[in-house]
């Protein structure tokens, strides 16, 4: 046998002995696609460990979602698109059902499995990142950009910066430099910010860095000579905390940056340092451990030992954000069993939870989840629920809110978005789906 | 005994040039092409085929195409990845632009611009070798790379940078299914594949080697430099953006020009020097090494996932095995897995009687 046959053989055992393991009970499947390697390990490692301890949560304390057992398995893709397509490959009809729903953690990853989902009719979720116009349900029937886009992130951006200026009308004349990752993620918000500096007057320039990100020293200078009023800082992983470093060298003032949420943990804070203070950042949820559904994950999780990572991560923006995304997930499911009954979903029955997923405040409250998940109401339509977006600051040690929910403009996004995914929709020969509303 | 040449008696010229001229090479060529074209598509899964012998297909061809320029013509190159961007920017191009155009003529048209690309870019080759062309060859991977990302003509002004490849249709036939894309694969990375095994046997694949195992001695018996080394830079980058093409359509289906970022052309140099450097057979051992092991690992780790070891630590492990692996390998035979084939072949020459 050559090497080759040999591997072939081996891997072909282990898949099948995988498959027979996971369809001998009628349990719901969840793909949690991961990274521990890579440059953006730092940030994968708590999001998923939250994640995988919600299910473990959920699991443990009322076993599984109405009596239906969750399992789950690991598949790591290392922040790339291409093993990402493998693993959803793999894992797209493990389990008796299939794949409920994936959770891919890169908008990259996002893009690449985007003509796939509606092929499988396997919904995808990507909260807080991903395709902004998938935002337009109508046209992305599986793709779920929930709580916020990147686009209204942006105008809520602006609206943060306006108020700290003193109104939107000190806005025209203002210097933004918008310092983004080279990627298809730090790319999203260009458009959406030529439509703001319009409307509002100010002056934006796009400032690349190179993924990792790890050398940015060219990019401050010319920040320096530009001599921008603020700086948004679009960065991912390691980019972040050198850019809040190089900010500091050139002697920007840090309560003048206003990072995207994806630069807003403390894995961007801490390692930056004394530097870091003053730094102000943007978020969905918040951090700290004192939600019902946190304390809830340390008593029967942590305690019987169970934790996916280590018990100091718990509370961490990261952390917290992997739980936010399990419960959209387990949610979605839930919603889903309440129409179809008691069981394994199928992915295109969790498709019809997720679009009429509709949490309420009080749900929200009964649950423990006040402060981390927001009220959302999905649709056909509407793909994303109308999250706000609350700014916090770092204060060497922690975070400070500064401001509560700011609402989102959909005056300037939703058009885009319809235009954009018209264009997408024209583009692929796709018909639009017909939506109430 | 089983790979004796003995009584096998070339009686015609036709023979004489047979591009396998014995019968037991002939026939195990026709048999991997049998079980290739017909038993894997009865056996295997939509899984197997789309997200493992897809990609592992066209990561060969784009090792064939480095080997054809490394070990052939001995010009080191750290530019197939950007070569790779090349075609699969020119495929789309072409695509939107002229969209008469049959996906698969795009795809030869993609490899022809990649070729002329890889010319402009083989033109240091000339003056300066080995080390010093790797770090030139840098170049031209890191040039594509920003050319894709910053110049929005090429993403056809998609805000994103991404590029989204079209439906792939011929005679009313759109090639969707796992297995029609395979289908496809296949038969490019065959034809393809035996063109190469062609070229090094014929005068171009000779003069490669020539210039190759000392360029000066080739230029004093006759062969022209600039043309042999430049001709070896086309070739190369033909069969580079071929599969840069089949990469962004067949497989990922979007792209980003980060998908052809320098470790992609680092992990090509390490298929063909793992693979055997100078040899058709090493590009597909290499890339099999290099794509199919770690899918095994991780699919292996999921199997011991769970109770005995936390899935950080199987992703860090799988990292490690790799590299051991790669280590073990090279410790082994620094010629490359290629070279374990022909070592075995010789001992099964005198199995059951070696002397």
């Amino acid at each position: 046998m050559s090497l080759k046959s040999q591997a072939l053989a081996v891997t072909s055992a282990a898949v099948v002995s995988v498959g027979l393991a996971w369809s001998a009970s009628a349990d719901q499947f969840i793909p949690v696609t991961t990274y521990d390697t890579g440059p953006y390990a730092v940030n994968g490692q708590p999001f998923m460990d939250g994640f995988v301890d919600y299910l473990a949560l959920l699991n443990a304390r009322d076993g599984g979602i109405n009596g239906v057992k969750l399992q789950w398995e690991e598949c790591e893709t290392g922040y790339k698109p291409d093993r990402f397509v493998e693993c959803y490959e793999r894992m797209k009809n493990s389990g008796p059902t299939g794949a409920a729903v994936f959770n891919p953690l890169g908008t990259g990853l996002t893009y690449a499995v985007i003509d796939r989902a509606p092929v499988d009719k396997v919904p995808v979720i990507s909260m807080g990142y991903g395709r902004t116009d998938a935002t337009d349900g109508r046209v992305f029937p599986y793709i779920f950009p929930l709580v916020t886009n990147y686009w209204s992130q942006s105008t809520a951006k602006i609206k943060f910066i306006g108020q700290q200026m003193g109104g939107m009308d000190k806005l025209g004349g203002l210097k933004i430099a918008n310092v983004h990752h080279d990627s298809a993620y730090g790319k999203e918000t260009i458009p959406v910010l030529a439509k703001q500096s319009e409307k509002y007057g100010f002056e934006v320039t796009h400032f690349p860095v190179t993924h990792p990100g790890l050398d940015q020293k060219a990019t401050w200078l010319q920040i320096r000579q530009y001599k921008p009023d603020w700086v948004i800082l679009r960065g991912w992983g390691v980019m972040n905390q050198t850019a809040i470093k190089e900010a500091a060298r050139i002697g920007f003032a840090r309560d003048r940056m206003v990072g995207v949420w994806w630069s807003c943990a403390e894995q961007d804070t801490v390692p930056a340092g004394a530097a870091a203070k003053g730094y102000i950042c943007a978020g969905f949820h918040g951090a700290g451990t004192d939600y019902g559904v946190v304390q809830d994950v340390l008593k029967h999780v942590y305690e019987a030992g169970k934790g996916a990572g280590p018990k100091e991560a718990v509370g961490t923006i990261m952390w917290n954000r992997g739980v936010v995304n399990a419960i959209l997930s387990t949610e979605g499911i839930r919603t889903a069993m309440g129409k179809f009954g008691n069981k394994a979903m199928t992915g295109e029955q969790v498709q019809w939870g997720l679009e009429n997923l509709d949490l309420s405040t009080d749900y929200i409250e009964q649950n423990g989840w006040t402060g981390l998940v927001p009220a959302l109401k999905i649709s056909c339509f509407d793909h994303e629920g109308g999250g706000g977006v609350k700014f916090q600051q770092w204060n060497g040690s922690g975070w400070d809110q500064l401001t509560d929910f700011i609402e989102t403009d959909q005056s300037i996004v939703r058009p885009m978005i319809e235009e954009s995914a018209a264009k997408y929709a024209a583009e692929k020969g796709i018909t639009p789906r017909d939506c109430p509303g | 005994m089983f790979y004796r040449e003995a009584g096998q008696f070339k009686t015609s010229y036709s023979a004489d040039e047979a591009i396998f001229p014995i019968d037991q090479d002939r026939w195990g060529v026709f048999a991997i092409l049998a079980f290739a074209f017909v038993v894997i598509p009865l056996i295997a899964d939509e899984y197997w085929l789309r997200s493992i012998l897809t990609p592992f297909l066209v990561f060969s061809l784009a090792a064939l195409g480095l080997n054809l320029l490394t070990g052939y013509a001995g010009q080191v190159s750290l530019g197939t990845a950007g070569f790779m961007a090349v075609g699969a920017f020119a495929a789309y191009n072409l695509h939107i632009r002229i969209p008469e155009i049959p996906f698969i003529i795009d795809f030869v048209l993609a490899g022809l611009i990649a070729a002329g690309v890889g010319v402009l870019f083989g033109l240091p080759s000339l003056r300066i070798k080995g080390f010093y062309l790797a770090v030139a060859t840098l170049a031209a991977q890191f040039f594509l790379e920003w050319l894709f990302t910053r110049v929005g003509w090429f993403t056809n002004y998609s805000s994103s940078g991404v590029i989204t490849a079209p439906p792939m249709e011929m005679f009313g036939f759109t090639f969707e299914s796992a297995l029609s894309r395979y289908m496809l694969t296949l038969s490019i990375v065959a034809v393809l594949a035996l063109a190469a095994k062609n070229i090094v046997r014929s005068e171009t694949g000779r003069s490669w080697m020539a210039v190759r195992d000392m360029d000066i001695a080739a230029e004093v018996i006759g062969f022209r430099l600039l043309h042999t080394k430049l001709l070896a830079f086309a070739i190369s980058s033909f069969y580079c953006g071929v599969a840069g093409a089949l990469w962004a359509y067949v497989y990922l289906g979007t792209v980003e020009p980060q998908a052809f970022d320098i470790f992609r052309s680092f992990e090509i140099l390490f298929m063909v020097i793992i693979g055997g450097l100078g040899s058709i057979l090493g590009s597909f051992l290499g890339a099999a090494f290099i794509v199919l092991l770690p899918l095994f690992l991780n699919n292996l780790a999921a199997v011991f996932a769970g109770e005995t070891l936390s899935a950080h630590m199987l992703s860090h492990l799988q990292f490690i095995i790799f590299g051991i692996l790669i280590i073990f390998f090279l410790i082994v035979e620094p010629l490359g897995l290629a070279r374990l084939w022909q070592i075995l072949k010789e001992k099964l020459r005198l199995w059951p009687f070696p002397y």
